[in-house]
């Protein structure tokens, strides 16, 4: 099994297999973060430039600290140090980085189809950290990664997501992860912040926060995302954490080892109270520690990928990959 | 690509005493097994290093930490392989520095695995020593590296293959030379 693309996108439409392997390697890529030495020389040479069009902390430093515990060089680009401010254009922006001779962008932009536009306009791969309202794939992983580790498996488990659906990447990559994985996925918010016809992704609609979590193995908790609003979604920010914050009576309703996640960064007291996010059922900072190893893994399976020769499409039999060891 | 078996080279009896043979040497040679790590490569190296564990143990009546080596990440072939193995997880719990590794793999060949293995063991830090144990040397070295233990050395040539199933993961216990047929 190997990823048989040059980039990672999105989760919509990723085969379970696919998936798994890079959960499946996001296992072993863990432990290097635990050795004295944090760094392989697998990426030697290799080139990745993070491209951020809108402010991080968390994936940026994640993906660089992958990228770096994996030998890769590493050149790292915001909007405002930029020549973006001076008008130049995505496209010019990536070809001349191209031109630089790179192998890989990790991009995020305010604009869904960002990546996609340079994906088919560059010989290079392409990572998306997020683009608009469209998907966030590595973090989806890292929620999906998670999710496996405490849960053992996701087929049949129930896994609620709270918050601003209609604006929420996280939310998406989430959905079409954990639905291919056998999932059952319910969303629960306000009604202005649930996309119509929703429904149609495979997953359920529960309006009542108090009444989504009662049977749920684990609730994630999306941040309310101020900055994307143009018109006000609910009349406060009081009445959003009294109807959809996750606080200890919503906790106490949930079965006693279902898991709470946050994809961060947190706004203590309105989506999710202090207590809860400081309560041993929180794996957020679990949540953390997994999205460097999801990155090395998706890093690795990508440049691995692209190593390969074109036509070599079709699967090994045992007996190759047996023969071919031996040659090592 | 298909493959040809031409004879057995051991059979279960003769892999069971060269393990127990090796193991002698490895407590005769450092004077027992204080500061002594058995480490084995992935995939099969891991078992073999198992079961030299369990020796030593018999004969010096003693534990002996056991770690395991995924030399994936350190290979020297990323970027001319076609495909490369899923990545396994690298266990080494022990502080290997001042002690002595005995690198366990199954097959010793042109020596570029044990490169990989000795370059990902020094990330781990300083050991005193590390030598290496082998159930079949099969010749045809590209690196300058010798086996300290060796099982058996079987000379091939280099259309040959050596497979070695053990019954932890093959279900039964056995060396065989084949032929690559294409």
């Amino acid at each position: 099994m190997k990823l048989d693309k040059k980039d990672l996108l999105g989760l919509e439409g990723m085969s379970a297999e696919a998936i798994e392997l890079i959960l499946d390697s996001a296992a072993s890529f863990k432990e290097i973060s635990e050795r004295p030495v944090k760094k392989v020389p697998v990426l030697r040479g290799k080139t990745v430039v993070n491209l951020f069009f809108e402010p991080s902390t968390r994936t940026q430093a994640s993906f660089e600290l992958a990228e770096k515990r994996l030998s890769a060089d590493t050149v790292n680009i915001s909007k405002e140090s930029s020549s973006v401010v001076k008008g130049e254009t995505l496209r010019d922006t990536a070809e001349n980085l191209q031109a630089m001779k790179i192998d890989l962008i990790v991009i995020r932009h305010s604009a869904a189809g960002a990546p996609h536009f340079l994906a088919n306009l560059l010989d290079a791969s392409i990572i998306n950290a997020g683009d608009g309202a469209h998907e966030h794939p590595t973090q989806g992983l890292l929620d999906i990664f998670t999710l496996r580790e405490k849960l053992g498996g996701l087929r049949d488990r129930k896994i609620v997501i709270v918050g601003d659906i209609t604006h929420s990447r996280v939310a998406r990559s989430n959905i079409f992860g954990l639905v291919t994985l056998g999932a059952r996925v319910t969303l629960c918010g306000p009604p202005t912040m649930m996309p119509p016809g929703i429904t149609r992704l495979g997953v359920e609609v529960e309006p009542d926060l108090r009444r989504a979590v009662a049977d749920a193995d684990a609730v994630n908790v999306l941040r309310i995302q101020l900055e994307r609003q143009k018109v006000n979604l609910f009349p406060s920010v009081a009445e959003y954490a009294n109807l959809y914050g996750v606080d200890r009576h919503i906790v106490a309703r949930m079965k006693p080892e279902a898991l709470i996640m946050h994809p961060g960064p947190i706004n203590r007291g309105v989506e999710i109270s202090q207590e809860v996010a400081d309560s041993d059922r929180a794996v957020i900072l679990e949540q953390v520690t997994n999205g460097v190893a999801i990155r090395m893994a998706v890093l690795y399976l990508i440049l691995e990928g692209v190593q390969r020769e074109p036509s070599l499409g079709e699967e090994e039999t045992a007996e190759e990959v047996e023969a071919r060891s031996k040659v090592v | 690509m298909g493959f040809r078996t031409k004879s057995t080279i051991m059979d279960a009896d003769q892999i069971r005493r060269a393990v127990k043979r090796v193991a002698h040497e490895i407590v005769e040679r450092n004077l027992g097994v204080d500061g002594v790590i058995v480490v084995g490569i992935r995939r099969r190296g891991v078992f073999l290093a198992q079961r030299i564990a369990e020796c030593l143990q018999n004969i010096e009546d003693q534990a002996v930490p056991i770690g395991a080596l995924d030399i994936t990440l350190y290979r020297d072939d990323f970027q001319v392989k076609t495909s490369n193995p899923v990545v396994g997880t690298t266990e080494i719990q022990e502080d290997i520095h001042d002690k002595v590794i005995v690198l366990v793999d199954d097959v010793l060949y042109t020596g570029r695995t044990v490169r990989a293995a000795l370059d990902e063991l020094i990330d781990f830090g300083r050991p005193k020593q590390i030598q290496l144990a082998v159930l079949v040397d099969r010749g045809h070295r590209e690196f300058p590296i010798k086996a300290d233990y060796v099982g058996k050395n079987v000379p091939t040539s280099e259309t040959e293959i050596v497979e070695v199933h053990l019954t932890e993961l093959d279900g039964c216990d056995e060396v065989i030379l084949g032929e690559r047929q294409s």
